[in-house]
């Protein structure tokens, strides 16, 4: 249609502001390192948080052994926040996250302890297969009532926080199962589970390498199609703050000894099953179309089910992937504790949704990174545990956690309200 | 005559307690734009709706090529080559251009993974037939210009090859350039055989690009008229009326003005 060129010299475009004198600095900023300004503003809060936690407490916050405990203890959260953020995106809510991963966490516990025998090769791989299994299946019957029973998510999943609990119970009657399989352990991460230096150097430069290699091959591919393309200083300026974020993370665990030795810890096994959930979730987020319906469905709905996405099905989807992450989260939970309590994962529903928040994830749906669900759950995270090391209550702890919550929701409102 | 493209035989749907639509028959031919008219309220989007699969209708059955033919779901639809372009635009605002022109089916690598490259490629291409200063289509459409995010939607429908076309108040956020840009689009495609459904509150907008009307109101079917055998003044009275040309009286067309 070569002659409808001359009529289409519209007007139109100059309103959507496209040029850059007339972006802020921020905006600018923002478009060459492909993060948003919700996500820096975080990343930038972050920072004050650990500062501040730092001069409070006379250095012990940023001390290696304190990160390296911090990393630990946000794996849990950053497992679930990962699937939260696509619960949330496709604007449904999961409350039952804390809850599952009880129920998970005891029925892994039961079978690895009373019903297989104990210390067989194959018991403790055989239980995690299965808790992943049983994930899914408690996501496909959460899943089918929202989607197929149309019973809104926030009333289903509240059931399933009382219902799962009582199940956790349930599994051995309210006794504690105990203790679990040495292997097993270590994906706890306690004085063994760390993968020592050398490992985690090795990882640490492949992750390296690899960062390198997309960020290059992304733009090889850009300038063949013959694309609009960012500045090169920009693109290597960012490899080189994931390479520094890289190494300083390896350097910091590996500054931390076992006790009574010279002998780095490095990576702690549940950062690096943390990792691998956000690869994995990532992929799933921005190459998939499972994904990329995902946030279609957060965005319009009604746009979705016109486009002929099978909106049920995604959904349950959705679900199944939640279910399946708690189980993950529950595997480093008991493996943590080295036994299966029926109150594991209690409140854990609120820290998940508020790093998933936290991290750019817009309760108005269609809008959330994986990503910044980790970053939200290591805000979090360091807040609880600066408080620890500050001799705060538990009483005063859970007073700050809820007022983060809704001031994250509240930032989250004023944001979507000053872009409109 | 040829065999119709489309046929729609006696549609009916209800919402509750809303006849939405009630035993209306259309039909369209290739290369013919039909307008579909009648006030807002008056149907017409759910009767097309029932075309592009968005319900199912209660009743009434749909010929395409003279074939029955089941449209049960959008899927359904684009399997008989019909495209829509929503009243709403139905586009996910939080998506960038390309994603929105290839939502439900994705261009994709060898290895199954989202080939964003090259529905880039292919978005530049057609948005830049229909709007060659459409530079900022990597940002999500929320971003974009009414004419923009309506450049979007019917990129889309013309992207796949579509038979049918059905534009749903293609116009309705438009200025008069860019309206007079759907206009030409419409001569254009009509030329290429493409059937059209262009539905319209407002007669002015569809008179002149029609070969044949088609009146509703209340949900029923006034009448269809060859565009060149009335006047404007008539299918206005079927407009407001509901009566056909012959049954209107000069005390009638009077009382229009
Ligand atoms: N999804 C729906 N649910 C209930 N009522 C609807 C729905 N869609 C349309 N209607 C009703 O059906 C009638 C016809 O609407 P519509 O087809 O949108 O008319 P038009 O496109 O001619 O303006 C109206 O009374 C409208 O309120
Ligand atoms: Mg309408």
């Amino acid at each position: 249609m070569p002659d409808l060129d001359k009529t289409m010299a519209s007007d139109a475009d100059t309103e959507a502001g496209q040029s850059p004198l007339r972006l802020s600095m921020m905006d600018q900023f923002s478009r060459l390192t492909g993060l948003d300004s919700r996500l820096l503003a975080m990343l930038g809060a972050l920072l004050v948080i650990w500062i501040v936690l730092n001069i409070m407490t006379n250095g012990i916050f940023l001390t290696p052994r304190n990160l390296y405990n911090l990393a630990v203890q946000s794996s849990v959260v950053g497992v679930m926040a990962t699937g939260m953020v696509l619960v949330i995106v496709a604007r449904h809510i999961d409350l039952s996250v804390g809850s599952v991963l009880g129920f998970l966490g005891m029925c892994i516990a039961f079978l690895q302890v009373e019903v297989f025998p104990l210390g067989a090769a194959w018991n403790w791989p055989l239980t995690i297969l299965l808790g992943i299994l049983l994930g899914a299946v408690v996501g496909v019957w959460q899943g089918a009532w929202i989607a197929l029973g149309g019973v809104p998510a926030f009333v289903v999943t509240l059931g399933g926080l009382l219902m799962f609990r009582g199940g956790a119970f349930l599994v051995t009657d309210g006794r504690t199962v105990a203790p679990l399989d040495p292997t097993y352990q270590l994906l706890g991460g306690g004085i063994d589970g760390s993968i020592g230096a050398t490992a985690s150097w090795t990882l640490g430069l492949l992750a390296v390498a690899a960062v390198a290699f997309f960020f290059l091959k992304a733009r090889a591919k850009r300038a063949r199609f013959g694309f609009p393309m960012k500045p090169l200083w920009a693109e290597l300026a960012m490899i080189a703050v994931w390479a520094a974020l890289i190494i300083g993370f390896v350097l910091v665990m590996n500054a931390y000894n076992k006790p009574r030795s010279d002998i780095p810890r490095g990576i702690p096994v549940p950062v690096l099953i943390m990792l691998a959930v956000v690869i994995v979730m990532t992929f799933l987020a921005r190459f998939t179309k499972f994904g990329r319906y995902v946030f279609a469905m957060g965005g319009n709905p009604e746009a979705a089910a016109l486009s002929g996405i099978n909106v049920k099905r995604t959904t349950i989807m959705i679900f199944v992937v939640m279910g399946m992450l708690c189980a993950i989260a529950a595997v480093i939970t008991t493996a943590r504790l080295n036994a299966g309590t029926n109150s594991m994962g209690t409140l854990a529903e609120l820290n998940v949704i508020a790093a998933a928040v936290i991290g750019g994830t817009s309760l108005a749906g269609g809008l959330g990174t994986i990503p910044g669900a980790i970053l939200g759950a290591v805000i979090m995270q360091s807040l609880d545990n600066g408080m620890v090391l500050l001799g705060v209550s538990s009483a005063m702890r859970q007073i700050v956690i809820g007022l983060v919550l809704v001031a994250a929701v509240w930032f989250d409102v004023v944001y979507n309200r000053n872009r409109r | 005559m040829a065999t119709p493209l489309v046929e729609m035989r006696n549609i009916s749907k209800r919402f509750g307690g809303v006849q939405a639509v009630d035993d209306v028959s259309v039909d369209l031919y290739p290369g013919e734009v039909v307008g579909l008219l009648g006030h807002n309220g008056a149907g017409k989007s759910t009767l097309i709706k029932t075309l592009a699969g968005a319900y199912p209708c209660d009743g009434g059955e749909i010929y395409v090529n003279g074939e029955r033919a089941i449209i049960e779901t959008p899927r359904d639809a684009r399997s008989f080559g019909i495209e829509t372009i929503y009243q709403t635009l139905a586009l996910a605002d939080n998506l960038d251009a390309p994603a929105n022109l290839f939502l439900g089916r994705e261009l994709m690598t060898a290895f199954g993974t989202l080939d964003d490259d090259a529905m880039e490629h292919e978005a530049r291409a057609v948005l830049h037939r229909l709007n060659p200063n459409f530079k900022n289509i990597k940002d999500p459409v929320k971003n974009m210009s009414g004419g923009q995010r309506q450049s979007v939607a019917i990129a889309r429908a013309i992207l796949f090859n579509a038979k049918i076309l059905i534009m749903d108040e293609p116009t309705a956020a438009l200025g008069p350039q860019e309206t007079a840009m759907v206009a030409e689009l419409i001569q254009q495609l009509k030329k290429e055989g493409i059937g059209i459904f262009l539905i319209s509150h407002d007669l002015h907008d569809v008179f002149d690009l029609s070969d044949r009307v088609s009146v509703m109101k209340n949900g029923r079917l006034v009448g269809t008229r060859q565009t060149s055998k009335v006047t404007k003044d008539e299918v206005l009275g079927m407009i407001i009326l509901g009566k056909l040309p012959e049954d209107e009286t000069a005390d009638d067309l009077a009382s229009l003005h």
